[in-house]
């Protein structure tokens, strides 16, 4: 008999070694999350996944699941606690969606659109941050940088390079590249490299390329992120978008 | 003229009079009035308030992020910025507008003729008709669409619809209906499906019948008022705007044509990327607004006017019949060659609407608006200038731009800026014709709006940094007293004044 948790009542299957965010994946219950990615090491750093195992608050892309654990995602005062968190990552940064080239492809923007997420709620930083376009090819924004380091372990695990790193601790902890000059060009980053297509937000761009997928064809044009991921995650089928249909036939006279 | 109202000699000792805010215009501006013991008008300024600053915070921004940025600039007409910017950046990636692949050229013009079409019909029906319906010193609660709608149901149902198609055409080529994508460096991100324009062909001959009831409606209004139409507000002015080669009106690419009060060229069929070695921008200090003016001439005659006014004016005549026609029959009805009534500016806009609507039947039944061939690209250039005629008139993006693709310096010339010295010549020629050694009530004041409306003045965007602005910040308590104030002189130095 395979080993089982529950999440919200429901009994969900795992496998050892899974944690509760592969197990919910993969029965396909979305659970929301910036930092995480399958393919990388877990870190646990974005903690919008929070859920309540057995009464007590983990990260359950890093926890465990073990037999008989009762899980609780999607409760209100989870989905309230996520809120408050994305509208902390809005206020810490600098991020000005009507503009951002990231718009429609931003998992930032689309979880807080998933979350219900209506204003910022705290006080703007307005911190003052960088543009690295030293790079030909790949361009930091260090405003929209949510120090998630999946560029971090992309470089470190699937790129083999260490080409970045986070630095300081709390209000001034940041994004560092590794060259003395502190400028992406010196370092041995590759518009190729995966690190340089894995920010969830705009922070890391591939230069030259922005708003050439028209509205209509952005990945959260049509579906929200919870759909998303777990279609990325093989649990649910991809939906089938004719590419060709920019603002789609269907929504032509109802304005979608 | 009336530039002796600009700056009144013993200012302490005359009665104010503001019209604040300016209402039914873009933006924030208002009108000051400084009147004698005999209510004699002694002063009159247009102010323009607000403060935007867009040319300062783009520095620092990659270039492809432009076209959508400053497209914020504006809710009424972005498509214009948006395209401005994109020429401009076209050539940053080494493509002139005849590089441009044809399919991309004819996306951006039917996206322009939507935003030119949507934007008149607002003005025209929503924000002016009222005064051209009603009467310049009617009732208060009969100048708005509302009342326009109630008491004139057609014409207000049709203007209200006509806007919608326009945005209909922006929404089919952006993605949305204000503030899309569409355009990037070197051409476009997708064309129309079959789908998309069948949708738009569906309407399309209905907006043209329209747009040339509005046409004769409002030729209606201006013959049935001369002479009062042809000199209220009327100024006799240097006109610019952009022509094609052979002459013919053009709203989204050709040579700078500028001609003086009696029809002769000044300067014709100039590239637009040497704007600034004939025209430069004049600052005074008490408005956001710089003040234009053709080189040649000076600043004291060098001011002119654009919009639809110049460019019907300037234009030797329209590619489409019945706008040719509309364009004929105006010109006729003054006898000069130039026509300088300031109300004339409706008639001209409501004339292009109607060009814009047979343009955009034209394009929707040319294939390549459905083509596949989107985008191209040369070599990287340090510096683009992109002008388009927006629905208000010229309009200049300037950027440059240094070798990691980051915007160092950028340069607007917005066409609300190029009519500042006219919007304020025609407030003082109102203020003084009409208003002064009168007792001043609510209507009367209307007709000051009436002659800034006449521009269709887009003022949040005219505005930008110019950096040695005096500014006056002000706290007031609950009663309206005055507790404390901050006032910012144009030397930089700041005093308090908290009697």
């Amino acid at each position: 008999m395979s080993k089982t948790i529950t999440i919200d009542g429901k009994t969900i299957p795992f496998e050892e070694g899974q944690t509760i965010m592969d197990a919910a994946m993969a029965a396909g219950v979305y659970i929301p999350h910036l930092c995480h990615q399958p393919e990388f090491t877990p870190h646990g750093s974005c903690k919008l996944c929070t859920v309540k195992v057995n009464g007590r608050n983990c990260s359950a892309c890093t926890y465990p699941a073990i037999s008989g654990q009762e899980v609780l995602n999607d409760t209100e005062e989870l989905i309230n606690d996520r809120k408050k968190i994305t509208q902390m990552l809005f206020v810490e940064g600098n991020h000005f969606c009507p503009s951002c080239e990231k718009t429609g492809n931003c998992q930032l923007q689309a979880v807080a659109y998933h979350l219900n997420m209506l204003d910022n709620h705290f006080p703007l930083f307005y911190p003052e941050r960088d543009v690295d376009a030293s790079h030909p090819d790949v361009m930091i924004d260090h405003n929209r940088c949510i120090f998630c380091t999946l560029c971090v372990r992309a470089s470190h695990e699937k790129d083999g390079k260490d080409v970045f790193a986070i630095s300081g601790r709390g209000i001034h902890k940041h994004l560092i590249v590794n060259a003395e000059s502190g400028l992406l060009k010196d370092t041995d980053m590759a518009a190729t490299d995966q690190a340089a297509h894995i920010c969830p937000t705009g922070a890391i761009l591939i230069k030259r390329t922005g708003y050439q997928v028209p509205i209509g064809q952005r990945i959260y044009d049509h579906e929200q992120i919870d759909q998303v991921s777990l279609a990325a995650s093989g649990s649910r089928p991809v939906s089938a978008l004719p590419p060709s249909m920019a603002v789609g036939t269907e929504n032509i006279k109802n304005g979608k | 003229m009336y530039e002796h109202l600009e700056t009144a000699e013993n200012r302490d000792s005359l009665k104010r009079v503001v019209v604040d805010p300016v209402s039914r215009v873009e933006g924030h501006g208002k009108v000051t009035l400084l009147l004698d013991g005999d209510n004699k008008v002694q002063q009159a300024r247009l102010h323009i308030v607000e403060f935007r600053g867009f040319e300062r915070f783009i520095q620092g921004r990659p270039y492809w992020e432009l076209p959508v940025l400053v497209q914020r600039l504006c809710g009424i007409c972005p498509v214009s910025h948006h395209l401005a910017a994109a020429k401009a950046i076209d050539q940053l990636v080494g493509i002139d507008p005849e590089n441009l692949p044809v399919s991309a050229d004819k996306l951006r013009r039917l996206l322009h003729f939507g935003q030119v079409l949507q934007s008149h019909a607002l003005h025209f029906f929503h924000l002016s008709s009222p005064d051209l319906l009603f009467g310049f010193e009617s009732d208060i609660s009969k100048r708005s669409v509302i009342a326009v709608l109630a008491e004139y149901p057609d014409i207000g149902v049709q203007g209200v619809k006509l806007r919608k198609y326009g945005q209909e055409v922006i929404r089919m080529v952006s993605g949305k209906r204000v503030h899309g994508t569409g355009a990037i460096a070197g051409g476009m991100n997708k064309s129309l499906t079959k789908a998309e324009r069948d949708y738009l062909l569906e309407d399309i001959d209905q907006m043209i019948a329209w747009a040339e009831g509005s046409v004769a409606l409002i030729k209606k209004v201006h013959c049935s008022n001369l002479p009062f139409y042809d000199e209220f507000a009327t100024l006799r002015t240097n006109y610019l705007g952009l022509t094609k080669p052979d002459g013919a009106l053009e709203l989204y690419h050709g040579g700078i044509r500028a001609k003086n009060e009696h029809g002769e060229t000044i300067i014709d069929h100039i590239d637009y990327c040497k704007y600034n070695d004939y025209i430069h921008e004049e600052v005074r200090s008490w408005s956001y607004m710089k003040f234009p003016y053709l080189l040649s001439l000076g600043q004291e005659k060098g001011w002119y006017r654009v919009g639809p006014l110049a460019r019907v004016n300037n234009c030797d005549y329209i590619d489409t019949p019945l706008a040719e026609a509309a364009r004929v029959e105006f010109k006729a009805h003054s006898g000069e060659a130039m026509v300088h009534s300031t109300l004339a500016f409706h008639w001209t806009r409501l004339i292009e609407a109607l060009h814009c609507a047979e343009s955009i039947k034209q394009l929707l039944g040319d294939p390549d608006i459905m083509g596949s061939d989107l985008v191209a690209q040369g070599e990287k250039r340090y510096e683009g200038v992109g002008v388009i005629e927006a629905p208000r008139g010229t309009l200049f993006h300037h950027y440059q731009v240094d070798e990691n693709d980051i915007v160092t310096k950028a340069n607007l010339i917005v066409s609300t800026t190029s009519n500042n010295m006219a919007m304020n010549e025609s407030v003082r020629q109102v203020a003084a014709e009409y208003l002064s050694g009168r007792e001043l009530t609510e209507p009367l004041l209307n007709n000051l709006e009436v002659a800034i409306r006449a521009y269709d003045p887009c003022l949040s965007c005219a505005t930008h940094a110019v950096g040695k602005m005096p500014l006056q910040l002000e706290l007031v308590d609950a009663e309206g007293k005055l507790i404390d104030k901050l006032i910012k002189h144009s030397d930089g130095q700041i005093e308090r004044d908290n009697a």
